[in-house]
């Protein structure tokens, strides 16, 4: 690695300095643009006790799922967690520690922890359990609730295409929490399935800039599908 | 009788404007897409970042990446883009969405809307439904009228976690259209064949009823 070039050649490496104890934000909706490969790489380290911000927990064998078998995460701040059975198991048990986290309110903390923005105001979940113990106030006489943002120690990161710099392209609805996670980590880490060199890539169609990225690899996905759906008249 | 899951996405489809952004959510809600009159232009927006949500695709078209906010695999319509989570949200609180139908466990009369947990029982997350009903001016929660034991959904006050206060205006259940308003539910519709009796029996919450109550027309 040298001055901007920002790719690694092994996973040990794309994941290192991971500890005990970090927060790991993890781009990905379901199974859809999830960093597969970096998320195995935690399970192969054995590292523990980790808070895991992302919006599932994949399912019982792929995705973050992989991760509650050796009872890797304390701690879960998502949007939805259902489709895991080991998940429901851990969590029933008080093993599992789950921050029900509004979808919308979860992206704009991934933001705003990116964007140096310490918290800020949003009407989602005024009223609800959401709101138990945060600040409440009114504008224009709405009332609104003040949510932290999040930063993590590690952001694991999907994309389709990035240059040697890690400017990043993605790819379909696989962009998602992707972009946001990849601002809000102290060392964000991306895997992608082509990287070209500088310059190959349209300034104009850059989604993530690579001043965002530290680490760079490239990797072979699997890309699971969760709820496959076709039309009957196809 | 009864409207069927069908029948409910037909009614709601009625609402439906041409050049309208609709938000549908999982369950009765998506059928509504099946439903828009000919010749309207209605965009769907999934909230995992698309706009412009086509059909399920064919075989030969599935894309892993290429995903609705029920994580099923779907196509683009022509005209779609694609955006991030944030950016999908900023569309939704801003409130760009101009309906949004979604379903429910318990509606009360001052708008309060229960969707996302059982406690003890289902706990799987709220996902974006919070962020929606918040965010949305124009609602239409889709629900049964009660429940299989004849419990009624539509009560005083919600008994199960909130979702959101204070933000429903509109409920279309398989026995009757209701409109939200001063603290009271008020009848506008009934589902064929249906008497306002037998509405009046199973809506545990104040129900106005005023004048004659048509029946829904398909």
């Amino acid at each position: 690695m040298a001055g901007f070039d920002k790719v690694v050649s092994s996973y040990e490496e794309a994941m290192a300095g991971l500890e005990d104890n970090m927060t790991v934000i993890a781009g990905g909706f379901g199974l859809c643009g999830i960093p597969e490969n970096l998320i195995s790489e935690i399970k192969r380290k054995g590292t523990k006790g980790l808070t895991l911000v992302s919006n599932n927990c994949g399912v019982d064998d792929f995705g973050l799922g992989i991760l509650l078998p050796d009872r890797q995460i304390k701690k879960i701040i998502a949007s939805y967690v259902g489709e895991n059975a080991e998940f429901e198991r851990q969590m029933m048990n008080g093993e599992l520690e789950v921050e029900l986290t509004p979808q919308g309110t979860l992206a704009e903390k991934m933001r705003a922890g990116g964007a140096g923005i310490p918290a800020f105001y949003t009407a989602t979940g005024y009223g609800t359990p959401v709101a138990e113990g945060k600040e409440e106030r009114e504008f224009d006489g709405r009332h609104y609730i003040l949510e932290p943002a999040i930063k993590g120690d590690f952001a694991i990161v999907k994309a389709w295409k990035a240059d040697r710099y890690g400017n990043l392209v993605f790819r379909k609805t696989a962009r998602n929490f992707n972009p946001l996670a990849a601002t809000a980590g102290k060392i964000t880490v991306v895997e992608v399935e082509e990287i070209v060199e500088p310059g190959e890539l349209d300034p104009d169609h850059i989604h993530t800039p690579g001043i965002y990225v530290n680490r760079l690899i490239l990797g072979s996905f699997e890309k699971r599908i969760e709820q496959r759906t076709v039309r009957n008249d196809a | 009788m009864a409207l069927s899951r069908e029948q409910l996405a037909q009614r709601v489809a009625q609402e439906l404007q041409d050049g309208y952004y609709v938000n549908l959510g999982i369950g009765i809600p998506t059928l509504v897409a099946n439903y828009v009159p000919e010749g309207m232009e209605v965009m769907l927006q999934s909230e995992n970042g698309l706009l412009g949500m086509g059909q399920f695709p064919s075989e030969a078209e599935i894309d892993a990446d290429l995903i609705n906010a029920g994580k099923q695999t779907v196509t683009m319509a022509t005209g779609a883009s694609i955006f991030d989570s944030a950016e999908s949200f900023a569309m939704i609180r801003g409130g760009h969405v101009d309906l949004t139908v979604l379903g429910a466990f318990e509606v009360d009369v001052n708008g309060n809307i229960a969707s996302y947990m059982i406690p003890g029982k289902l706990i799987k997350g709220m996902g974006g439904a919070m962020d929606l009903v918040a965010g949305a001016d124009n609602i239409i929660v889709t629900m049964t009228h009660a429940s299989k034991h004849g419990v009624s959904k539509l009560l005083s006050n919600c008994t199960l976690p909130l979702t959101g206060k204070g933000c429903i205006k509109k409920v279309l259940t398989d026995l009757a259209f209701i409109e939200i308003k001063n603290g009271k539910f008020y009848l506008l519709e009934r589902a064929p064949g249906v008497s306002v009796e037998e509405i009046i029996a199973l809506t545990e919450g104040e129900l106005v009823i005023e004048g004659e109550i048509p029946e829904m027309t398909f």
